[in-house]
């Protein structure tokens, strides 16, 4: 037997599970889809009193459209659904494109949306694009709902704004008006394997070329998803051609502060913080690059 | 006193029911309490893919779910794949193509081959590889794990 002892409980409602995490509040894992938490189980390094299972509860997991043209994801729906959603694919594809990089099919198969942001590992995939999509999330607990914008919802390796008692149940990701041109890029050693860093970006041309806005994340350099504001101030204006692309990875190393482990130093993830930031600005420019030369 | 739940499922179309601790992995169980040893357990955490099943026909990590999480789920595991003494295609082809030496990870690049295969019918080569990356296999390089899934796919087709 691997885990330590623990009680378990798999309410059938969310209100159930609300008033568990109300009662046990600390003393409490949520178990989602397991791909992170039961590793940490297995290992020790997590050793819950009381595991809280909400696998049963249905009505966590859904893909749906919202009225202001955005998505609203269900904190259970597993990432395969959303790897296979159509409707991803059409409203959010930076989502879409990212979900593969995650793990290997069969993690996919069990691992979820929510379970990802929760957990909240400096080099997942979820937290990074939802940073750039500035995508709220719903909390619920037994006192009430409130909403928390992604970027105040990340405050620290495996540490976001849940409270204890809290419980995430929908992210809602804002229609992105206008023609986004998406990047997304990262490196590790192995396919599947943890991203060693990796950038995404969304840039907004006008008719004439010009970048009106621009943002740009970068994930798995520090302990949080970070957004380079340095670099997207500095994009906006530009044609972001080949000079602009290479200034904007030059300010992302210097302003990043990264983080130093067995699997890659600090210098190595500030020089290729910039490298896949240049990187994911090519895949975003490469249709406008495309009409120019035809 | 650890905590027990009563569970009942499905595995190979045999039904069951068995008393578990809630701390058992689904792994443990299979191999422990329903004396299912085709299922392999590498890592316990995720990386090797040699305990992978299908869970109501996903494929998925046996070690990262608890047994009493499988409660009315349907399961197969590698015995399941041949139809009495009649290897399963997938099993001929891996032994066909020396797909396997120590056959550690076999159980598990199976049934992750099985379920790819399906929502995959006719796979590119570089399908294939990133199909299995998910499992590891320290014998054979895995070129001849490709060929064997590339020809069933090819006699399928």
């Amino acid at each position: 037997m691997k885990p330590v002892k623990f009680d378990y409980h798999a309410p059938a409602s969310q209100d159930e599970a609300l008033d568990l995490l109300g009662q046990y509040g600390d003393d409490a894992k949520i178990l989602a889809g397991g791909q992170s938490l039961m590793p940490l189980m297995n290992m020790r390094l997590v050793r819950p009193n009381v595991v809280i299972d909400i696998n049963r509860i249905a009505g966590l997991s859904y893909i749906s459209p919202r009225r202001d043209g955005g998505l609203a994801v269900g904190a259970m729906t597993r990432q395969r659904e959303v790897e296979r959603s159509v409707l991803v694919r059409e409203t959010v594809p930076l989502l879409a494109s990212a979900i593969p990089y995650i793990g290997h099919s069969q993690i996919r198969n069990r691992g979820t949306v929510g379970g990802s942001l929760a957990h909240s590992d400096p080099a997942a995939e979820i937290p990074a694009v939802c940073l750039t999509l500035d995508t709220e999330f719903d909390l619920a607990s037994s006192g009430g709902e409130r909403t928390v914008n992604a970027k105040d919802f990340f405050l620290d390796q495996l540490t976001t704004a849940l409270e204890p008692v809290e419980l995430l149940t929908q992210i809602r990701i804002p229609q992105t008006k206008g023609p986004w041109r998406l990047g997304f890029q990262e490196v590790c050693r192995r396919e599947g394997d943890f991203a060693l860093v990796g950038a995404v970006a969304m840039v907004h041309l006008d008719d004439s070329g010009v970048c009106r806005e621009a943002r740009i994340t970068t994930f798995g350099a520090e302990g949080t998803p970070t957004r380079m504001g340095v670099a997207e101030e500095y994009l906006s204006g530009t044609i972001v051609n080949a000079g602009d692309r290479e200034e904007a990875a030059r300010l992302v190393s210097n302003a990043l502060d990264p983080i130093s482990d067995i699997h890659a130093s600090a210098k190595y993830r500030k020089d290729v913080a910039g490298v896949m930031v240049r990187r994911a600005l090519e895949q975003a420019l490469v249709r406008t690059e495309g009409e120019a030369a035809a | 006193m650890t905590p027990e739940r009563n569970i009942k499922l499905t595995v190979n179309g045999k039904a069951y029911e068995s008393l578990v601790p809630v701390r058992m992995t689904l792994a443990d169980f299979l191999r422990g309490e329903l004396d299912l040893t085709g299922t392999h357990v590498g890592c316990e955490h995720g990386v090797c893919g040699a305990c992978t099943i299908l869970l109501d026909g996903s494929a998925v990590r046996s070690c990262l779910m608890l047994a009493v999480q499988a409660d009315g789920a349907s399961l197969m595991t590698v015995e399941g794949l041949a139809d009495g003494q009649e290897l399963h295609p997938l099993q001929q082809a891996f032994q066909r193509n020396h797909a396997l030496q120590c056959g550690f990870c076999t159980p598990g690049l199976l049934m992750t081959a099985y379920e790819f295969l399906r929502d995959t019918p006719n796979p590119t080569e570089e399908q294939v590889r990133e199909g299995i990356s998910g499992n590891i296999c320290r014998c054979t390089g895995y070129a001849p794990i490709v060929q064997a899934i590339l020809e069933v796919s090819q006699a399928a087709g």
